[in-house]
């Protein structure tokens, strides 16, 4: 059974340019002890959702339109914000993209790692702090016993988000929400960051929601993908399928535009033309305007993400219709 | 004759300590004597981590820094010996296109003001012939020209780096630097602002070394491939077989580190996992700099520091074990 299901998710956001449409019908659930890996471009809604399932957008500007988030039993988008508090930092944590700005410049590390332990546990302070140098030893910090009282800027990126895991897992949560954590880092720090998630997920059971624009890491450690497109979700499915055998025009666009895949000199396949303007409505598919395959009834139908394969769902109408069946571009359409 | 030459080029940072009694307590060697020269036409990518001296290695070529010891020279003549006045009409000759598009450009200026101000810098042009040329830039980089009267926040990250590197073409340089011009922009963007620069060079014959942490936006790119740590160059040769057959032990971890977008691939694959973060260049380590985090080092790595030497053909790396790992 599904440790969280999130059905039909819209959030706006209410600016004077007008009403954003950031997330727009999403629906998802995260099995126990798995990694769900969000894909998406900058603005595609992939971090807002996983916000707002923590209560963590500023209401007003944000709103949250609609949508249930179940979790053991209790709407998380529906509950008071004292039921939310004991979930929050206890059974499902987040760790953010850049650690400097998340972790509280003022405070010693150790008065950070312990607040969690203080709020959710009855524990003395002694025995948190105790527990707190564990974490940090788990976490591959040598010295935690002296490092856990340093400031954060002592520590370098890599040693900063490691803090930040050690601090979203003290609680052994039961979903870790991970919104691009490595993206602040080199690649080298970033092998070592994803590889002591990996080893934390494997000793605690922990299921990962991992949120990134970078299919690479996706393909290295997801289970399973959703690729978010201008706040829907347009594809999702077991990482092997996405890319074995990719049934968004959207996501084979993207796949077929990274530089990894190309010999030199050969022009890369681009995606023509920018992301839309979520302030305006779309009426039909999102991709539509970008996409090589696009016909009129694109343009004016709703797309709804549907299952065409068993595990496999594409929001695309002339996939699901059977009309296109090759998603690959021809060279002739890389525009410069 | 080398179109741009490096020679043992230095840029040291010094450290001062003390409010009233300033001293010297050492300095931050951010280049460290790099060596190396560009045909006429080449691309050359330099890759490594942040603070590996990639970027202070263009500003110093730039003459943005200048260096400490060494010199720049391009097309046969010193950079470094110029006066800065000399150096700023000389580089009408070699451009920069900077990192953060958000940043690089003037918010007050129109695309007009920004790139006519870069195209009177080569000639003094009557007004029409300077409003003919932004079009014909515009046109060039994959802009309307009927939109030059408008500001760069109307533009958004993609447009904007193409006004940034019209700027940078508009003097009509030979030489351009590229500092991770794609690192900013979304997937989709990177591929068609790549194709853009990928075109211009082959079309314009520049030269261009280009900056990035992403060894695989590098190796679509670039002829050569050179890689950086601690201000050091540790291995050089042509690019593809710098990424498909590293020599340098810091490549191979380097190469290894990138997650390939294909879950087949990623599982069989050996990683090499570094150890620790790259140590300060404040104090780097004696001998080889990567010794402490090298999975292959000896005690003899301590003792001296590998030159770049020629290990086979055309292909450099700075490490005494090549031969035997």
């Amino acid at each position: 059974m599904a440790l969280l299901e999130v059905e039909n998710l819209r959030v706006s956001f209410h600016t004077r340019a007008g009403v954003v449409r950031a997330v727009d019908g999403v629906s998802f659930s995260v099995d126990p002890g798995e990694t769900l890996g969000i894909v998406g471009e900058s603005g595609s809604g992939k971090s807002v959702s996983c916000y707002s399932i923590l209560g963590l957008i500023p209401q007003p500007p944000g709103r949250i339109e609609s949508g249930t988030a179940r979790f053991g039993g209790i709407d998380l988008l529906d509950c008071k914000d004292s039921e939310l508090r004991r979930i929050r930092g206890k059974r499902i944590s987040m760790i953010f993209q850049d650690p400097m700005t998340s972790l509280n410049p003022y405070l010693r590390v150790s008065d950070q790692l312990v607040e969690p332990l203080l709020v959710h546990e009855k524990i003395s302070r002694r025995q948190a702090l105790k527990k707190a140098i564990t974490s940090l030893e788990e976490v591959g910090i040598q010295d935690a016993g002296r490092r856990i009282n340093l400031y954060p800027h002592q520590f370098s990126g890599g040693m900063r988000q490691r803090v930040m895991i050690a601090m979203a897992l003290i609680n052994r949560p039961e979903i870790l929400i991970a919104d691009e954590p490595t993206t602040a880092l080199d690649v080298t720090v970033q092998a070592q960051i994803l590889e002591l998630v990996r080893q934390r997920q494997k000793d605690l059971g922990t299921a990962v929601v991992f949120v990134t624009h970078d299919l690479g890491v996706v393909a290295s450690f997801c289970r399973r993908v959703n690729v978010m497109y201008a706040g829907r979700i347009v594809e999702s499915g077991f990482t092997e399928d996405i890319f074995a055998m990719p049934l968004h025009p959207y996501n084979a666009a993207l796949q077929q535009s990274i530089p990894a895949l190309h010999r030199k000199g050969e022009p890369l396949f681009t995606i023509p033309g920018a992301p839309p303007d979520l302030s305006r409505v779309v009426s039909g598919c999102s991709f539509a305007p970008r996409c090589p395959f696009a016909v009129d009834l694109c343009r004016n139908n709703a797309a709804t993400l549907e299952e065409p394969i068993s595990e496999h769902s594409t929001s695309c109408s002339r996939v699901l219709r059977g009309e296109v069946t090759d998603l690959r571009l021809k060279p002739a359409l890389a525009a410069v | 004759m080398a179109f741009l030459d490096l020679r043992d080029l230095k840029t040291h940072f010094p450290i001062y300590r003390g409010l009233i009694a300033r001293r010297r307590i050492g300095s931050v060697k951010a280049v460290d004597g790099v060596t190396v020269t560009l045909r006429k036409g080449e691309i050359l990518g330099l890759v490594g981590e942040s603070g590996c001296g990639k970027s202070t290695l263009a500003r110093t070529i730039m003459q943005l820094v200048r260096s400490t010891e060494g010199e720049v020279f391009l097309e046969g003549k010193s950079l470094s010996q110029l006066s800065s006045r000399a150096v700023r009409a000389a580089r009408v000759n070699f451009q920069m296109i900077f990192q953060d598009p958000y940043a690089s450009l003037n918010p007050r200026m129109t695309v007009f003001d920004t790139l006519s101000e870069a195209i009177r810098t080569r000639k003094k042009y009557r007004r029409k012939e300077v409003v003919a040329k932004v079009a014909e830039l515009m046109r060039m980089v994959g802009l309307p020209p009927n939109q030059m009267l408008r500001y760069p926040h109307e533009f958004s990250g993609g447009q904007r780096q193409r006004i940034a590197i019209a700027r940078a073409l508009a003097p009509e340089p030979r030489l351009i630097i590229a500092d991770e011009p794609v690192s900013a922009l979304d997937v989709s963007i990177q591929s068609q602002i790549l194709n853009l620069i990928s075109k211009l060079c082959r079309e314009m014959e520049l030269t261009m070394i280009f900056i990035s942490h992403d060894i695989s936006v590098v190796r679509y790119l670039s002829d050569r491939i050179a890689v950086m740590y601690l201000g050091k160059l540790v291995e050089i040769g042509p690019a593809s077989e710098v990424v498909d057959r590293p020599l340098h032990p810091y490549t191979r971890a380097l190469v290894s580190a990138v997650p390939i977008p294909n879950p087949q691939l990623e599982r069989q694959r050996q990683r090499i996992i570094l150890q620790g973060d790259p140590p300060s260049p404040l104090n780097p380590p004696v001998g080889c700099s990567f010794h402490p985090r090298c999975p292959f080092a000896v005690p003899a790595c301590k003792l001296e520091v590998p030159e770049l030497a020629t290990k086979e053909g055309d292909r450099f790396a700075a490490c005494i074990r090549i031969g035997e790992i």
